[in-house]
C-alpha cells in the first residue's frame, strides 16, 4: 500500500466523513446503518481510487456508494435483527448546496440534555468531530471497550427514547445551543484538568475542542456566543507552551514567558471577538477577559480595571460565586488588596468547600502584611484542596510565610 | 411515539391535604388534560390510590408471596400516570414540564413494528 493510495481516501475521510454521516443519518433515519454504509463506501474507495484514480467529486462518489451499500445491507436483512426504532427526523429544508450539511442536526442530537454528559461528550467527538472510538478512549484515559459501550448506550437511548434528529427551533433554540456550547467547552476544560494524561494527549483534546468550535462557527456563523466560545478556547490554548515549567509544574499567568505564547493564534482569537460585536454573553465576555491578558505585552501591562469591569459583567450574566472570586482578584490588582478582600466577604455561604476562597484570602492578607491571618487561611485552603499541584503550590506559599520569623532571628 | 409519564412524589402532603388543596391540584390536572386534548396527545391516565393500599405479588420457584405495601418502600412513590402521544422526546418532555407533579419520569412505550 503506497502512501498516495491511502492519501486520497484518507483526505476524503478527514474532509467529508462527518458531513456525509450526518446526511446519511437524516436519509436512513438510522445512525448505525449510516455509519456502517459509509464505512463500506470508504473501504471501496481505498481499494478503487488507487486503481481507477480519484473521482472528480469524491464526496458525491462516497455518498452514492454509501447509499447503495445501505440498500444492500437492508436487502440482506443484515440490520433487521438488531434494529432500533427509526430516528425521528424532521423534513426540514437542508441547505442548498450539492451535499447539504446536516452536521448541525447531528450536533444538537449528540448534545441533547436527555443524554448523560459523558455520553454527550463521546457522541459529539465521534459524530461531529469524526474521531474514532479508539482516539476518544485514549483522550479520556479509558479502554476502547469502555468508550465503545458508552457510545452504544447513548446511541440506543437516542433511538429508543425518540430524541429527534433536528435543529431545535424558536424559543427552544437558545437554551439548546447553550447546551451544545457547554459540551464543547467541557471537552476543552477537560483537556486542562490536572488529571494525568500528559501534555500531548491534553493538547490534542484541547485542539479537538477547538476544531469542534470551528465546525460550529462554520454552521452558525452569525452567533456571538459561538464566536465567543471559539475565541475563548483559542486564546487560552495559545498559552499552552508557557503554562507548565520544565518539571510539569503549573506556571501562573504573571510568571509565564510570553514569548512562548502562540501569537498568531492570539490574533485569530482577537479577530473573532472584534467581529462578533453584539450582545455579549458569558462566552464572549470570558473571551474578552482572556483577550485583555493576551494583549498585555508584559504582566504589569495588564489592564486590570477593564478586567474588573468584565468580571462584573460576567457576574451579572451568570450569578456565579466563582466569578465574584475572580472579580475580587482583579479588583485587588486594580485598586489594592483591601478592596479585593472586601469583595470576598459574603462568599462563604456560596463556596463553603472551595479551596480557592481561603487561598485567595490568604494571598490578599499576605499582601496587606497580615501574616498571622494569612496563615490561618492557608491552613483552611490546604484542608480543602483536592489536587496535588495546587496543594504543593499552597504549601510553598505558606512555608514562605513561616520562614520570615526564622530569618529574622 | 407513545410515552408514559410516571408521576412520582412524596405522598404525605397529598394524604394530608385539605379539601381546598385537593381542589386546587385537581384543577391543575384538569388544565393539563385540556392541554393534552388540545394537542390530540391524551391516550389515558389515572390517579393511583396511596401506596399503603398496594399489595405486591412476588413469584419465585413456583411459590407466590404476597406482601402488604408497594414494590419499593421509598419516600417517593408512583402516584399516577399519563399515557401521551408525542412526535418525539422533545414534545414528551414539554408535556412532562407542564404536568403538575414535582417528579415526572418519561418512558417511551415500546411499539412493535408490523
Amino acid at each position: 500500500m503506497t502512501p498516495a493510495r491511502m492519501g486520497g481516501a484518507e483526505r476524503a475521510y478527514q474532509e467529508h466523513w462527518a458531513r456525509l454521516l450526518a446526511l446519511l443519518t437524516a436519509e436512513l433515519r438510522d445512525l448505525d446503518l449510516a455509519e456502517e454504509s459509509l464505512q463500506d463506501a470508504f473501504a471501496v474507495a481505498v481499494d478503487r481510487w488507487d486503481r481507477d484514480g480519484e473521482p472528480r467529486n469524491p464526496a458525491a462518489w462516497l455518498l452514492v456508494t454509501a447509499r447503495r451499500k445501505a440498500v444492500d445491507r437492508l436487502r440482506r436483512g443484515a440490520v433487521a435483527a438488531r434494529r432500533l426504532p427509526l430516528l425521528v427526523v424532521d423534513d426540514g429544508p437542508s441547505s442548498g448546496s450539492d451535499i447539504p450539511d446536516d452536521r448541525l442536526r447531528m450536533a444538537f442530537t449528540c448534545c441533547h440534555p436527555a443524554l448523560a454528559m459523558p455520553g454527550r461528550v463521546a457522541l459529539t467527538l465521534r459524530y461531529v468531530g469524526g474521531l474514532t472510538t479508539r482516539q476518544i478512549a485514549r483522550l479520556f484515559l479509558v479502554t476502547e471497550t469502555t468508550m465503545a459501550a458508552r457510545i452504544t448506550r447513548a446511541k440506543k437511548k437516542i433511538a429508543q427514547a425518540g430524541i429527534p434528529y433536528r435543529v431545535p427551533s424558536g424559543a427552544e433554540l437558545p437554551a439548546r445551543l447553550d447546551g451544545v456550547l457547554a459540551v464543547i467547552y467541557l471537552i476543552f476544560t477537560e483537556a486542562y484538568a490536572p488529571a494525568g494524561g500528559g501534555r500531548l494527549v491534553r493538547d490534542e483534546l484541547a485542539a479537538e475542542a477547538i476544531g469542534l468550535g470551528h465546525t460550529l462557527r462554520e454552521l452558525i456563523p452569525g452567533d456571538p456566543e459561538v464566536a465567543g466560545l471559539l475565541a475563548l478556547m483559542t486564546l487560552h490554548h495559545a498559552r499552552r507552551d508557557a503554562r507548565t515549567g520544565p518539571r510539569g509544574e503549573l506556571v501562573r499567568l504573571p510568571d509565564q514567558d510570553r514569548s512562548l505564547w502562540h501569537h498568531d493564534e492570539i490574533e485569530t482569537g482577537l479577530g473573532l471577538i472584534h467581529k462578533s460585536g453584539a450582545r455579549p454573553g458569558p462566552y464572549l465576555t470570558q473571551a474578552a477577559i482572556a483577550a485583555e491578558h493576551a494583549s498585555a505585552v508584559r504582566a504589569e501591562d495588564t489592564d486590570w480595571r477593564s478586567i474588573t469591569l468584565l468580571y462584573g459583567e460576567l457576574e451579572r450574566l451568570t450569578g456565579s460565586a466563582v466569578v465574584r472570586l475572580n472579580r475580587a482578584v482583579a479588583l485587588a490588582e486594580a485598586e489594592g488588596p483591601a478592596a479585593g478582600l472586601a469583595l470576598l466577604d459574603d462568599l462563604d455561604a456560596a463556596l463553603p468547600y472551595h479551596h480557592l476562597l481561603p487561598a485567595t484570602r490568604a494571598e490578599l492578607l499576605r499582601r496587606l502584611g497580615r501574616a498571622e491571618d494569612a496563615l490561618t487561611q492557608y491552613g483552611r485552603a490546604l484542608a480543602l484542596v483536592g489536587n496535588d499541584a495546587e496543594r504543593a503550590f499552597l504549601l510553598s506559599r505558606r512555608d514562605e510565610l513561616l520562614e520570615v520569623p526564622r530569618t529574622g532571628k | 411515539m407513545k410515552y408514559m409519564l410516571l408521576l412520582w412524589g412524596d405522598e404525605k402532603p397529598w394524604a394530608e391535604a385539605g379539601p381546598e388543596e385537593r381542589e386546587r391540584l385537581y384543577a391543575e390536572h384538569g388544565r393539563f388534560n385540556e392541554l393534552l386534548a388540545s394537542r390530540d396527545a391524551a391516550r389515558g391516565g389515572e390517579e393511583l390510590a396511596l401506596s399503603s393500599s398496594a399489595t405486591t405479588v412476588r413469584k419465585r420457584d413456583g411459590e407466590t408471596l404476597l406482601t402488604d405495601g408497594p414494590f419499593a418502600e421509598t419516600v417517593e412513590q408512583l402516584g399516577g400516570f399519563y399515557l401521551v402521544e408525542a412526535k418525539d422526546l422533545d414534545e414528551a418532555l414539554e408535556f412532562a414540564k407542564a404536568c403538575p407533579s414535582d417528579v415526572v419520569e418519561v418512558r417511551p412505550v415500546v411499539e412493535y413494528q408490523g
